[in-house]
């Protein structure tokens, strides 16, 4: 068996052990089916239901990619002002720090408070998830260049912009998707949360109304569709750093 | 005057650095003068900043006091005007840059591109450097001695009057240096450009440089400008001879003593 095979077939393996063990301890075990739902039960709600979750499905990705893009794309422009402003760097980083330890489920009901019942809060909620983790990699990955580059850049007479977009964006570039790779899950996880409180549609509102009515078929159908739109999330920007980051990122 | 414009003047430079434990003195008072065209060796034991005089001489660092002249011109219009290159101890190539690419680059940035003076390709530079089959390879996919040939490569490129090199075949192993140290002797004779080299290395320093100039440290300060009497043709096996020895163990006692 070739090792790329067997790399694929391992893990598929163990989730197909994970399943049929599930199946086997409901059963045995007579558990009741609105405490836990059996996978073949999941997965005949998942294709009964389809075109509701679907429907839910789809604000959910777009509040998730919309959060993605915002909150990134102000982690990486506040990156490269800290990066050529020492003095806006150390007022603002450690505030950064701190607020990032802030637990954004606990803030969003107020940003549910302050920005309406729409898609608003939702789309803030995940920027604001994706936006630390990204300015914390970005800053390390433009300022972490190697020091003899920098020496040479400035041999050369190289202007700030040529420094910042021959080297330190090239530089950063590893430590971005890094960042983008956690972004792309936790832009899910933020939409959701930001669901949960009084929305109407969404994944995140689908799971509180299969929990009160103790749908659990519907609920796990739910989830396992979040699930797989945040893995293919997750796989999108792979594949985009492998299309980007050609070179072996261990050498300076 | 005329001496002056044909020649490399390090007079009287100092280089002192605020500390947490106050005023370092990096180094102090070093003077010395080089014909357009040598090669110097500057050979001293770790903290006797050699480096730093390196970097005076780039303008990467300002001097506290003391003046260095390149062929008349101060370092900072010599570099702008791209006659200065330097190789650094770590190849510091681009990762992301195909060997040819990191050959380029100083042609892309700053006024390189409007400065070019018609100097060697990227191509003929990586062939005189003996990488002409490297061309389009990453960094990652050569080896240690093969990316500092590149770096050579990249700072041969602007053909410049006076080349810096801070150690660069510190990090290497024995055999990969030998080799290196014999092809930038024929490099220096086929571009006829004024190489300062820094080096721990006491054969390396004999065996490349006209001139060795010993530094001694705490602070950086000159110990001797030592010229060997051994012949300007060489090879490796000059390292066997007598007057090449002997110079060997001066320079160590030197150091030994600093």
């Amino acid at each position: 068996m070739s090792e790329r095979l067997k790399q694929r077939l391992l893990p598929l393996t163990a989730l197909l052990s994970i399943l049929a063990i599930w199946a086997a301890v409901v059963h045995w075990f007579d558990i009741p089916e609105y405490i836990v739902p059996s996978p073949v039960h999941v997965a005949r709600t998942l294709i009964r239901d389809f075109s509701v979750i679907l429907r839910n499905l789809w604000p959910t990705a777009l509040e998730s990619f919309l959060g993605f893009f915002i909150g990134n794309l102000a982690s990486i422009a506040l990156a490269t002002v800290f990066v050529h402003w020492k003095t806006v760097e150390q007022t603002f980083f450690p505030l950064a720090i701190i607020i990032r330890s802030i637990p954004i489920v606990a803030v969003a009901p107020i940003l549910v408070l302050m920005l309406g019942n729409d898609m608003t809060p939702k789309v803030v909620i995940a920027a604001l998830i994706c936006f630390f983790p990204t300015l914390v990699n970005m800053v390390k990955g433009l300022s972490s260049v190697n020091p003899q580059a920098l020496e040479l850049m400035k041999v050369l007479s190289a202007s700030k912009s040529e420094i910042f977009f021959k080297l330190r964006l090239y530089n950063s570039l590893p430590y971005l998707f890094a960042a983008l790779k956690i972004a792309a899950s936790a832009s899910v996880i933020g939409a959701i949360v930001g669901e949960w409180i009084g929305s109407t549609e969404g994944i995140g509102a689908l799971i509180i109304q299969a929990t009160y009515n103790f749908d659990t078929g519907l609920l796990y159908a739910a989830i396992t569709a979040a699930c797989v739109f945040s893995v293919l999330f997750t796989v999108a920007i792979s594949w985009l750093e492998r299309r980007v980051v050609k070179w072996s990122p261990e050498i300076g | 005057m005329s001496a002056l414009s044909e020649s490399v003047s390090v007079d009287n430079v100092s280089v002192r650095f605020d500390s947490d434990r106050g005023t370092v003195t990096a180094i102090e008072s070093i003077s010395f003068e080089l014909a357009r065209g040598a090669f110097l060796s500057i050979l001293g034991p770790s903290g006797c900043g050699k480096s730093t005089l390196l970097r005076v001489v780039a303008d990467l660092i300002p001097p506290s006091g003391g003046d260095v002249s390149l062929f008349g011109s101060t370092p900072a219009e010599v570099r702008k005007r791209r006659d200065l290159g330097f190789v650094f101890q770590d190849a510091a190539l681009l990762p992301w840059r195909t060997a040819r690419q990191n050959v380029e680059l100083p042609m892309e940035v700053g006024d390189g591109a409007n400065l070019a003076k018609g100097g060697p390709s990227a191509s003929d530079l990586l062939e005189l450097v003996g990488l002409g089959k490297w061309h389009d390879s990453y960094p990652h996919e050569l080896s240690g001695g093969m990316r500092q040939r590149v770096s050579i490569a990249r700072s041969l490129v602007t053909a410049p009057k006076i080349l810096l090199m801070d150690e660069p075949f510190g990090a290497l192993d024995e055999i990969t240096r030998d080799r290196l140290n014999e092809e930038l002797l024929r490099i220096w004779r086929e571009t006829g450009t004024t190489i300062l080299f820094v080096t721990h290395s006491i054969q390396e320093a004999l065996y490349l440089g006209q001139k060795v100039l010993v530094l001694a440290s705490h602070p950086g300060r000159v110990r001797e400008m030592n010229e060997p009497d051994l012949p300007d043709e060489r090879g490796l096996d000059i390292r066997e001879s007598a007057e090449f020895v002997r110079q060997a163990a001066h320079l160590r006692a030197l150091l030994e003593t600093c």
